[in-house]
């Protein structure tokens, strides 16, 4: 009998991998003709080969393959120039023809990698990069939807097909670094991010749990119980699985050809070259957060947000294009002042009541000095409330220019010195905050309109002399 | 009238010398005569009598569609027919009434056939005697024939008239007998492993397998996917022509297809030098089990190539004695995921056990299907598990590119064209048939055919001549991969050589003049 270890005496490294059932945005199914369609009413969007009459013929949706060859590509993943289907056999309700076509031998794509930022450090500010190898990618066909009556102890089955959701199944193990790594236990069918960042933490939790007590993890299916935030077993749902893989017979291997390999007098509706469509792919997310650190000097973590946010870096990009300010005010600016405002507000970019050209106009005021940053924010606040003036009407009206005048500032510094002899004693006796107190004072009575750098400046230079 | 060939019938529509509704209602009235055949399973008069009709007016306005226009056919039941019964005879889709139109069949009404009716077949295809489908088997119009009749009574044991009829083969056969007794000038079977050219043989017609990917089986309720074609079945070579034209060609429906241009129409030129021709001969297919009588034919057959200048070669297809066992594997498990879809859900039968999914699905597809379907789907299941699938499936798909590998070998070595026995004997009593199962029966009728089947290749059973019981006795031709029109034109000229008895069924036919009276009886006319 081996000795049990103390709790915690080794460290634990926990393993996960995630399968993500992802719909691909198209007009027609993969294998059928029949319309995809966002909240049909049930079995309206069925064709014949969708309710697995006998004597119907998957064709393969030839967008399908090319959003796979993206996905792919923009994964960094290798293109399979050939690839295959095939059927995965399991009885149940959703599924009327007894399999799943699927990629189990040979998918579209395989072994590629995606970077993403982990936010740490205090206030999550922090942005650490971490990459995830993308194992494969693959080709499948969705099941139907079930809704269980208990009522009336019915299932009723709609077979328009599942929609638009992310579904995910986590493979979680634990693991002492160095050992080999440990049964993994399967999580399934998780449809929320927060959903599944609990259940992985539980089940890696468990798991140490149960090895540290002498205990033994089972190659199993669980589930998680939402309300509970735990893990429990499905074990008495299913034994081992033997889904009796078979090659797909009616679909022929899958060829995609690149430049080099395209046959000559290819006809381009029959053939996917994926170079061709490698040239389409829109500029890569890591690719644009590397440009605007290169280009505009901000923090990696900046770029992260910007990129986050729907319309946000067209907005700011927008902006950078109209306005004379520098790029770091300006990302400042979006990034603080504007998306606070929305995040508040739970406005997305699109209902933005400032426009970029607004802000851009409100920069460039900041920028020539003609008001200060305190007025800047007046300023924005008063264009949020969307009555259609611009930010030189605004400033106008409100007189928020700077006071120009630096005599007229030098003499009212004297004054308010002279109304508030405490205070300057308290700056000459080295009190820090003093001086503060005094920059508001006259920032008051200049309602504003002075810049608090001059009035400081200005203070300053008084109390030297 | 009926006696004719279709390209005499058409010749006859068009010139107006009979209408296509006499010739429906003529067909009509020939079916409930031949009714004790069971061929049919679904006589669609309505149907047939409506399209004769809009075929007429077409005639009428001289605007026919081809030579398909006002042509009665038959279709067998495994093929989908939109508002027309498919029952594959099975309990499984009894009452079962498909929405749509195989492409075969659409092709064919779009060319003006007349649809007279679904024929038997043993259930879902599986079997090689016709015997095994839920509304019985089918009876070998031979049985009936002057020429088996007379051969009968010599023998002073001859029984009570009916009780040993003949079986027509299978699994095509209720089409076979359809086009046998003259209720239809055209019929199309199924062909997996000889499904076609089995009852052909047997029933003295003509029955070809086409190129797998030259015709589509999008609405063939399937058997074996990968093996499975439509086939056809006439009483002549041009006739086979004259719808595989109309069949033939790419369908987006279906993505084994092939997209290489066919020529059409399928006209069949005459065989001018046959001096110019290879035949192989595989020596293999020269086995104990063969009959001395198809022995003979297909001696004498090889001869008569030679005689007219032909060279006739042995050639070796070494891994035929595989080919048995390799065939069961795939074809069990391709059934065994093909028939997972039957579940009584969506269509067809449905138990009366709601307890549960899992109770509802064993109770539908116990009652559904008979013990040769459970028995494949038991089987293939087993190959397809995780544990055999490498020695089992994947074996067998190697077995299989040996097999075709041979095949290639052969025409690589200037074969044009094999030529093999269909059977290996002539039509056997039901009574003697049913002595040994499904199983044994089709592994040992389907071994001239369903090499063929994985290669893919194309083939026909052309009838050479009656035995000593006077029974059909046919031969096989098999051509390279999409040269159906090369191994057409050969089984043409041969057929014309050989000149196959037409069958003598007077007592069934009324309208038999024209067949008696031509002096030419002994030989199938093909007058142009």
């Amino acid at each position: 009998m081996t000795q049990k270890p103390r709790k915690g005496e080794h460290k634990w490294a926990a393993v996960v991998g995630l399968e993500i059932h992802a719909q691909i945005s198209s007009n027609s199914k993969l294998f059928s003709g029949s319309q995809v369609r966002f909240s049909a009413p049930p079995n309206s969007l069925v064709s014949f080969f969708d309710a697995s009459l006998p004597g119907t013929l998957p064709v393969l949706n030839r967008r399908c393959v090319e959003a796979a060859v993206m996905t792919g590509l923009a994964l960094n993943c290798h293109i399979n120039k050939k690839s295959l289907f095939d059927r995965k056999h399991y009885f149940y309700a959703d599924l009327p023809a007894g399999y799943q076509i699927t990629q189990q031998r040979l998918p579209i794509a395989v072994n590629g990698s995606l970077t993403y930022g982990v936010c740490a450090g205090k206030k999550q500010s922090q942005v650490i990069p971490k990459t995830v190898r993308i194992k494969q990618i693959q080709l499948e066909q969705d099941s139907g939807k079930s809704l269980h009556d208990d009522l009336r102890s019915q299932t009723l089955i709609d077979l328009n097909r599942a929609e638009g959701q992310l579904r995910v199944d986590a493979n979680i193990s634990v693991h002492h670094p160095g050992e080999p790594l440990g049964v993994r236990t399967e999580v399934k069918n998780l449809n929320s991010i927060r959903f599944l960042a609990k259940a992985i933490d539980y089940e890696i939790q468990r798991q140490i749990n149960e090895l540290e007590n002498g205990g033994e993890i089972l190659n199993e299916t669980r589930s998680f119980h939402y309300q509970l935030g735990c893990t429990m077993s499905m074990r008495d749902k299913e034994g081992k699985q033997d889904y009796r893989f078979m090659p797909e017979p009616n679909l022929p291997p899958l060829v995609l050809y690149d430049a080099t390999s395209l046959p000559a007098g290819a006809d381009p509706q029959q053939v996917i070259n994926i170079d061709q469509i490698r040239e389409t792919l829109p500029e890569l997310p890591s690719v644009t957060r590397e440009r605007l650190v290169q280009q505009y000097g901000m923090l990696l973590e900046h770029s992260f947000t910007l990129l986050n946010e729907v319309g946000l870096l067209e907005f700011f990009q927008n902006v950078i294009k109209e306005t004379r300010a520098e790029p770091k005010k300006v990302t400042s600016w979006v990034l603080n002042t504007f998306l606070g405002y929305l995040k508040q507000q739970n406005l997305a970019v699109s209902e933005s009541p400032v426009t970029p050209s607004a802000l851009a106009e409100l920069l460039d005021l900041l920028d020539s000095r003609t008001i200060s940053s305190a007025a800047a924010k007046q300023v924005f606040e008063e264009l949020w409330k969307r009555e259609g003036k611009t930010p030189g009407q605004i400033v106008s009206e409100k007189q928020l220019e700077l006071m120009e005048d630096r005599g007229a500032l030098e003499q009212l510094c004297h004054s308010m010195m002279e109304a508030h002899p405490q205070v300057v004693m308290d700056l000459k006796k080295g009190n820090p905050r003093a001086i503060n107190k005094l920059i508001g004072l006259v920032r008051k009575a200049t309602q504003s309109r002075a810049d608090p750098a001059m009035i400081k400046e200005i203070l300053e230079k008084k109390l030297s002399s | 009238m009926l006696g004719r060939t279709l390209q005499e019938v058409s010749a006859a529509l068009k010139q107006g010398q009979i209408t296509p509704t006499e010739l429906c209602q003529k067909c009509l009235s020939l079916i409930k005569k031949t009714k004790f055949l069971n061929a049919y399973i679904t006589v669609s008069e309505e149907v047939a009598l409506k399209q004769a009709e809009e075929s007429e007016k077409r005639y009428k306005n001289g605007q026919s569609l081809g030579d398909l226009d006002g042509i009665p056919v038959a279709v067998k039941d495994n093929f989908s027919t939109s508002g027309i019964e498919t029952t594959c005879a099975s309990n499984m889709l009894k009452g079962y009434i498909p929405p749509y139109n195989a492409t075969v069949v659409q092709k064919l009404l779009d060319q003006g056939a007349l649809l007279m009716g679904k024929t038997n077949l043993d259930e879902f295809a599986m079997g090689s005697g016709s015997t095994d489908g839920i509304f019985g088997p089918v009876k070998n119009p031979w049985s009936y024939s002057k020429q088996y009749r007379e051969k009968r009574k010599q023998n002073p044991h001859s029984k009570n008239e009916d009780s040993d009829w003949l079986i027509t083969g299978g699994s095509s056969g209720g089409s076979a007998a359809a086009v046998s007794a003259f209720t239809c000038y055209a019929a199309l079977g199924s062909d997996t492993g000889g499904s076609t050219r089995n009852p052909a043989a047997h029933c003295g017609l003509v029955g070809f397998k086409p190129s797998y990917g030259l015709v589509s089986r999008h609405g063939l309720i399937p058997l074996v996917n990968s093996m499975d074609v439509p086939g056809i079945l006439t009483r002549c070579v041009d006739d086979a022509a004259i719808v595989l034209g109309a069949l033939a060609g790419p369908d987006p429906k279906d993505s084994t297809t092939v997209h290489d241009p066919i020529n059409k129409p399928f006209m069949l030129p005459s065989l001018a030098d046959v001096s110019k021709l290879c035949i192989g001969i595989p020596k293999e297919y020269l086995i104990p089990e063969l009959s001395s009588e198809v022995r003979s034919l297909w001696s004498k057959a090889a001869d008569l190539f030679e005689s007219e200048g032909a060279k006739v070669l042995e050639v070796s297809l070494p891994h035929t004695s595989y080919s048995i066992v390799c065939y069961h594997v795939l074809c069990t498990s391709e059934v065994a995921s093909n028939m997972a879809r039957f579940d009584g859900l969506q269509y067809g039968h449905r138990c009366d056990i709601n307890v549960s999914t899992e109770a509802m699905y064993a109770a539908t597809r116990r009652e559904g299907f008979n013990d040769v379907v459970r028995g494949r789907i038991l089987s293939g299941n087993f190959f397809l598990l995780k544990e055999n699938y490498e020695n089992y499936f994947v074996k067998a798909q190697k077995v299989r590119r040996l097999i075709a590998n041979d095949f290639v070998n052969a025409f690589n070595s200037g074969v044009d064209v094999l030529l093999t026995p269909t059977t290996l004997s002539e039509a056997v009593p039901y009574l003697e048939f049913i002595k040994e199962d499904n199983r044994t029966r089709s592994a040992q009728d389907d071994i001239f055919t369903q090499a063929v089947n994985m290669a893919g290749l194309p083939a026909v059973s052309i009838p050479v001549a009656l035995s000593n019981q006077g029974l059909p006795i046919g031969l096989q031709f098999i051509g390279r991969a999409f040269c159906d029109q090369q191994l057409l034109t050969v089984a043409k000229w041969f057929e014309k050589q050989v000149q196959f008895p037409v069958i003598q069924l007077q007592e069934l036919m009324d309208d038999c003049s024209a067949v008696l009276e031509n002096e030419k009886s002994a030989s199938v006319s093909l007058k142009q």
